[in-house]
């Protein structure tokens, strides 16, 4: 199958016709694929998909964001998640299932304005996106850096399988918990290594559409640890 | 409308136009995106004299709540002229006019965007008109997708504005202030250039039924070719530095 480079694409424009399938940011018009969003086109396998460059966050099953509670009903907690949509937090996965509202009171685990590192576990946008915070390197989080960075540029501070944090992780010694929805806490015991991460992010974010951006992180890393 | 009695020879002799231009020739245009950090989107405008801003904020949670549908998100469009843009002061409360400005344009752009993917959500775009030349509204479509497509929010394709109308009895693109006080008729065409559909369309002034089909064939001309700056606008500011993405 053939497997054509990244081609920049704005809305409406044709990315390829015949016999391929619509995936994201992508429709069909007659036999045509079109892209709906500016971004780069990605053909693989017969597969048409479009990565964006810009627009917000849409959350997505299973996906790790970081979010802040806003406020608290008697049996959920609402979760800002950087997007339109506000996360809820059911009481339950906080408490257990013998949770009570009466003698429960839910500020004594996650108070307004607590951050959260959570997973998205079911998102159909017609209610409101459900959060977990019950599992590994899930729950609130007590120290850190927080930093934003635009969403549609996630992706590319991760790298293929992640290549380009763990090469910013092992520079810096620092611990980066990345959210898909642009949040990201950085940890780091030396100080000079949490401004090094910082300053490399900041760098990604800059120039996330430029190519070989690995290397350009790599040398600015290596520059500076003298 | 009608040919008010007027000094300005709007059509001379040599087919050249009050402002140098030919018959079928577009006033300058120049589009840049993201020029306002606040907004989701944004987009400057000009349009020949006409200057106009447009911020894009969302999806974002609806307020007031009632507003707010549970099948589609929602689009909605202010367009304002600013006091300044005009010769007399104008006042800033929204005219009559705005008011339809607004609606039509609205209703130009939404078969365009695809809000279906974010239901109980809603698309906010202001367009304010710093200056006024004519064909505001052609200027404030064209504006207004150029932001939209800024913020990310899926199109199906961009629309593009461009007037044509009738003035000194010929069929004229673009028509300015001057042409549109003084002319005959005046017929903004807002056209998705891919999609090859018209999206807005109005007709003020009177123009027989051949007249009508050729200011609709060269004003739908006229938006292909904003629609090559539209597209310049969104390739400058995303794909100019650098090389093609593939590290």
């Amino acid at each position: 199958m053939t497997n054509e480079k990244n081609r920049h694409v704005i809305p409406g424009e044709v990315i390829v016709s015949g016999n391929y399938r619509s995936e994201q940011n992508t429709f069909m018009e007659g036999n045509k694929i079109v892209s709906s969003i500016i971004g780069l086109s990605d053909i693989r396998d017969g597969n048409v998909r479009v990565i964006p460059l810009t627009g917000g966050y849409i959350p997505k099953d299973d996906d790790l964001v970081i979010g802040k509670i806003i406020s608290h009903s008697a049996m959920s907690w609402q979760v800002n998640i950087n997007s339109c949509y506000d996360g809820m937090l059911p009481a339950s996965d906080v408490f257990g299932r013998d949770f009570s509202s009466h003698s429960d009171d839910l500020t004594s685990k996650l108070a307004n304005g607590d951050l959260i590192v959570a997973r998205i576990v079911n998102s159909d946008r017609t209610r409101d996106p459900l959060l977990t915070i019950s599992g590994r390197e899930l729950g609130k989080i007590d120290s850190g850096e927080l930093l934003q960075i635009s969403p549609s540029k996630v992706p590319r501070l991760i790298g293929k399988r992640g290549s380009m944090i763990q090469m910013i992780e092992n520079a810096t010694n620092a611990n980066v918990t990345i959210g898909q929805n642009g949040l990201l806490v950085i940890s780091c015991e030396d100080s000079n290594g949490l401004i090094k991460a910082i300053n490399a992010i900041e760098l990604i974010e800059e120039q996330a559409h430029i190519a070989n951006l690995t290397d350009k992180v790599n040398e600015m890393l290596e520059s500076k640890s003298e | 409308m009608g040919g008010r009695d007027t000094d300005i020879v709007l059509l001379d002799e040599n087919g050249i136009r009050s402002d140098g231009r030919k018959v079928n020739e577009t006033r300058k245009v120049s589009i840049k995106a993201g020029v306002l950090k606040n907004a989701n989107g944004s987009a400057y405008i000009e349009f020949g004299d006409n200057k106009i801003l447009v911020g894009v904020y969302g999806p974002r949670d609806v307020h007031p709540k009632h507003m707010s549908d549970t099948n589609t998100g929602i689009l909605r469009c202010r367009y304002h002229m600013t006091p300044f843009s005009v010769g007399e002061r104008k006042n800033p409360a929204p005219s009559r006019r705005e008011i339809e400005i607004s609606k039509v344009i609205k209703e130009a752009l939404e078969p365009a965007v695809m809000l279906k993917q974010f239901p109980r959500t809603a698309v906010d775009v202001y367009m304010e008109v710093l200056q006024a030349d004519g064909g505001t509204r052609c200027a404030a479509l064209t504006g207004a997708s150029v932001a939209l497509a800024d913020a990310g929010i899926p199109m199906r394709d961009l629309v593009a504005g461009c007037a044509a109308g009738k003035a000194a009895d010929t069929i004229i693109l673009d028509v300015n202030n001057e042409e549109d006080q003084a002319g005959q008729a005046d017929l903004p065409v807002g056209y998705m250039p891919n999609l090859e559909k018209v999206t807005l369309l109005q007709l003020d002034g009177i123009l027989t039924s051949d007249e009508y089909k050729k200011c609709l064939e060269i004003g739908i001309d006229g938006c292909k070719q904003v629609y090559e700056i539209q597209k310049k606008a969104l390739q400058d500011k995303y794909f100019a530095k650098g090389d093609q993405n593939n590290g």
